[in-house]
């Protein structure tokens, strides 16, 4: 019954849209308002009943069948809900109503709440017929099975748990950016108050989609065995291109709201990065390209994914390319400025997207060209490698973290370059000298020296800028000083944090492999590492060999446990790698395999990440100083905003409106 | 500034890096491009004429994984069903990695035609084959024009 439930729960939350769609579009008001939220409802109530069917492994469900186990742990049997195809666009139907739900809820009354809701709406009506018509994930098989398929092992982690949802917040919440750019380009308003309002969504997009990125990087790491934690697979390129355009979009969008400026660029990006969030989808779920994430390789479906994608995407840019030149320019500025370092930042984050773009989808058109027999076979099968987008990438984030600091730092319209330069001096002697540390150090690599002097460039040089606008009053001030400050210092010394961390933990991991037999002791820089041997383990639904390690280096005499896993109902393997963590960096213990020509002996592979946590840390701090931005925008909507003006220093005051700036 | 200035000044700084950026691209596309070959392919061209990164697929050989120097390399042969490529991988592959299973390696091949690989690759599940692996297979038992190996992939 609750399949059957949550199956009519879909039905009413697409009727639902529909309705929206149409009275948002036309009359507005209250009821299309009231049906978002009701859709929502509905919605939600769905993803509840799917759920509940994995909880209590109803394996009369065909998902359920598929997916669950009687042996899964109960956290992985809810996750398994959303770990498949059908159940994963379940949930993008729900939090693309979600979003409707919540702006119906949030946003004031008028014409942009109505048409956005009207686009939004649409939106998830479409997502809502493909989940029914072609996906549904409340099938049921006449002939239940004794026992389920279960998930594949790789999944099983808490990490991958959320990192679906987490993604889906981002990409969907794109979405709703999206409908609030078509709302304005409809409704030919795309002004500061457009801007203002907007800001806060993409925002709670953009920071969502950092974390669920962050998530995938941290499984990758731990759980797939070798340590590497971003691979330029087409399948991470494919969230990363629309966190590229996001980035430059939450950007653009204070140029739009503080200035009025750029008004038919920041909406460009709102289309584009929903676009490219689509783009994703399309990549990751048609089954094109070979990975976890390829659950769907019906070419049928791709191809209502491609041609959803080639309708929104065609609308959307047609209806800028006919409003767009309604919109007005915003005032004048002089190229040194902080405009002039927004552009800057707009300009090297959109050609960053290019070239990942560039490099992800060449193979795949190239394929697709030979396959239609265009070129021969030969030339059209290739595979373009990591070397690509560190070499084209790495110039690209480098000059950005160059002027951040500068941009920080400068004024709205015009900005002597010179005072602020030589009032930076500190930051640079820091980050010179710093560099200098690092190549010493880590082997004079040019990536290495580079990467850290751009992050503590930008650390010090943020920090410098904080501490400014603390002005004379010293840490009496901190709390007063304005959040959104906070957000954007917090976001950018993430960054910088992030930065250093890359290319530290890229230009010195070192790793090596060792045959060990029991009570042997291998040695790696200063570590020792002493194989007490394998035991079999049961684990709930796997059995694990694992061995016992005893590490010892000052101060450490610990046993740590490195496991591989073997799951019979899957048929499949995992390696559960040990993680010894210090403050330089993780010592990461995988067991391998046993040496053919002599049993009890087995491969272990050890290897040094230095500053891994500062990769994840810095990623966790920007989408930190996202939230934080975002909170300081719901804030201000109080009247607090003359209070913040009273003590505000001479930067922060640039951020309200200079008197006669058009509105 | 007027606004034909500020205007002539973003063109001309988005035009730059544009074309800062197509340079890039291009220095960075000639060393990134792996071609992928089948054992087949390779038999047929001799090992040695690849200087660039090849990605070879197929199955790897029953019987043909070893360890060497005391256990720091794995080696293994790569087969279509016609002709093997003898591989050598330094440290652990991925779980999946395993005799008769579907498996791409990418590397460069050494003077005696030996795939010195950077990274192998498989599909983390018992039953696929990633694709290129897949295609090798295709194509050497099409030429002899019989199949003799595993179904279409399907995930």
């Amino acid at each position: 019954m609750i399949a059957e439930l949550g199956h009519l729960l879909a039905f009413l939350a697409l009727a639902a849209a529909c309705g929206q769609t149409v009275l948002g579009l036309t009359t507005g008001g209250e009821t299309p308002r009231r049906l978002a939220v009701a859709g929502g409802m509905f919605a939600t109530a769905a993803m509840v009943a799917l759920i509940i069917s994995f909880v209590r492994l109803d394996f009369s469900v065909a998902l359920v069948a598929q997916n669950s186990h009687t042996l899964k742990p109960l956290i992985y049997r809810i996750a398994g809900a959303w770990g498949n195809h059908e159940g994963s666009m379940l949930m993008w139907c729900m939090i693309m109503a979600g979003y409707g739900s919540a702006a119906a809820l949030w946003m004031s009354e008028g014409k942009l709440r109505d048409r956005a809701l009207g686009v939004q709406g649409l939106l998830t009506a479409g997502s809502f017929a493909y989940l029914l018509f072609a996906s549904s994930p409340f099938t049921r098989l006449i002939d239940a099975p004794f026992d389920g398929g279960g998930m594949n092992p790789l999944l099983q982690d808490p990490a991958v748990a959320l990192h679906p949802p987490a993604l889906y917040l981002g990409y969907v919440g794109m979405s709703f950016v999206f409908s609030l750019a078509a709302a304005g380009l409809i409704n030919g308003q795309i002004d500061r108050e457009w801007a203002r309002r907007a800001r806060p969504w993409a925002l709670f997009a953009w920071s969502s989609l950092t974390i669920g990125i962050a998530l995938g990087a941290i499984w990758a790491y731990y759980e797939l065995g070798w340590g590497g934690w971003w691979f330029w697979d087409p399948v991470e390129n494919a969230s990363f291109m629309p966190w590229l355009v996001g980035a430059a979009l939450v950007h653009s969008l204070i140029v739009t709201e503080k200035r009025g400026g750029m008004a038919s660029w920041t909406v460009f990006l709102a289309v584009l990065t929903f676009v490219l969030a689509l783009l994703g989808t399309f990549l990751v779920r048609s089954g094109v390209m070979t990975s976890v994430h390829a659950f769907a390789t019906d070419p049928t479906r791709g191809l209502v994914l491609l041609v959803g994608l080639g309708i929104m995407g065609g609308a959307a840019l047609a209806l800028f390319a006919w409003r767009a030149p309604l919109l007005k320019a915003g005032p004048e500025f002089d190229p040194v400025s902080r405009e002039g370092a927004m552009i800057l930042n707009n300009l090297f984050l959109s050609v960053a997207a290019a070239l990942v773009l560039v490099g992800t989808v060449t193979p795949m058109i190239l394929q697709w060209m030979g396959e239609a027999g265009v070129i021969s076979q030969e030339a059209a099968s290739l595979s373009i490698g990591e070397p690509y987008f560190q070499l084209t990438l790495a110039p690209m984030v480098a000059i950005l973290l160059l002027f951040m600091p500068l941009a920080q730092a400068a004024p709205w319209r015009k900005a002597e370059l010179s005072p602020m330069l030589k009032w930076l001096m500190p930051a640079a002697i820091a980050a010179v000298l710093a560099a200098v540390v690092a190549m010493a150090l880590g082997g004079w690599g040019v990536w290495l020296g580079f990467g850290v002097l751009v992050g503590v460039w930008v650390i010090f040089g943020v920090g410098m800028d904080v501490g400014r606008r603390l002005g004379a009053g010293g840490f009496g001030r901190v709390l007063r000083l304005p959040l959104t400050v906070w957000g954007m210092a917090i976001a950018h010394i993430g960054m910088g944090i992030f930065v250093i961390g890359a290319t530290v933990e890229t230009a010195t991991r070192t790793e090596q492999t060792f045959p060990l037999r029991p009570g042997e002791i291998a040695e790696m820089s200063g570590w020792t590492f002493e194989f007490q041997g394998v035991s079999e383990v049961e684990g709930p639904n796997y059995t694990a060999l694992r061995a016992d390690i005893l590490v010892r280096h000052d101060g450490i005499n610990e046993v740590i446990h490195p496991e591989t896993r073997t799951f019979p109902v899957a048929r499949t393997s995992t390696t559960e790698v040990a993680i010894k963590k210090t403050l330089g960096g993780d010592v990461y213990v995988a067991l391998g395999d046993q040496l053919r020509d002599q049993p009890g002996a087995w491969r272990i592979r050890i290897a040094k990440h230095p500053l891994i946590d500062w990769v994840f840390g810095g990623a966790g701090l920007i989408a930190v100083g996202g939230f934080i931005s975002l909170v300081a925008r719901l804030r201000r909507r109080a009247p607090a905003a003359s209070q913040e003006q009273a003590t505000s220093t001479p930067t922060a005051e640039a951020d309200v409106p200079a008197a006669g700036a058009p509105a | 500034m007027r606004k034909r200035s500020q205007r002539l000044w973003l063109i001309g700084s988005a035009g730059v890096l544009v074309a800062g950026a197509v340079a890039l691209a291009v220095v960075g596309l000639q060393g990134a491009v792996a071609f992928f070959q089948s054992p087949s392919d390779i038999a047929e061209k001799g090992a040695t004429s690849f200087h660039q990164s090849v990605r070879v697929g197929g199955l790897i050989e029953v019987g043909s994984q070893k360890h060497e120097e005391g256990g720091k390399l794995l080696t293994f042969s790569i087969t279509d069903g016609k002709h093997t490529v003898p591989v050598v991988f330094e440290g652990i592959p991925p779980d999946m990695v395993k005799e008769g299973k579907g498996v791409v390696a990418e590397g460069k091949f050494d003077p005696s035609g030996t795939l010195v690989a950077s990274r192998v690759l498989a599909k983390h599940d018992e039953n696929y084959m990633p694709k290129e692996a897949y295609d090798a297979l295709k194509r050497a038992s099409d030429s002899e024009g019989e199949s003799s190996y595993g179904k279409e992939p399907t995930t």
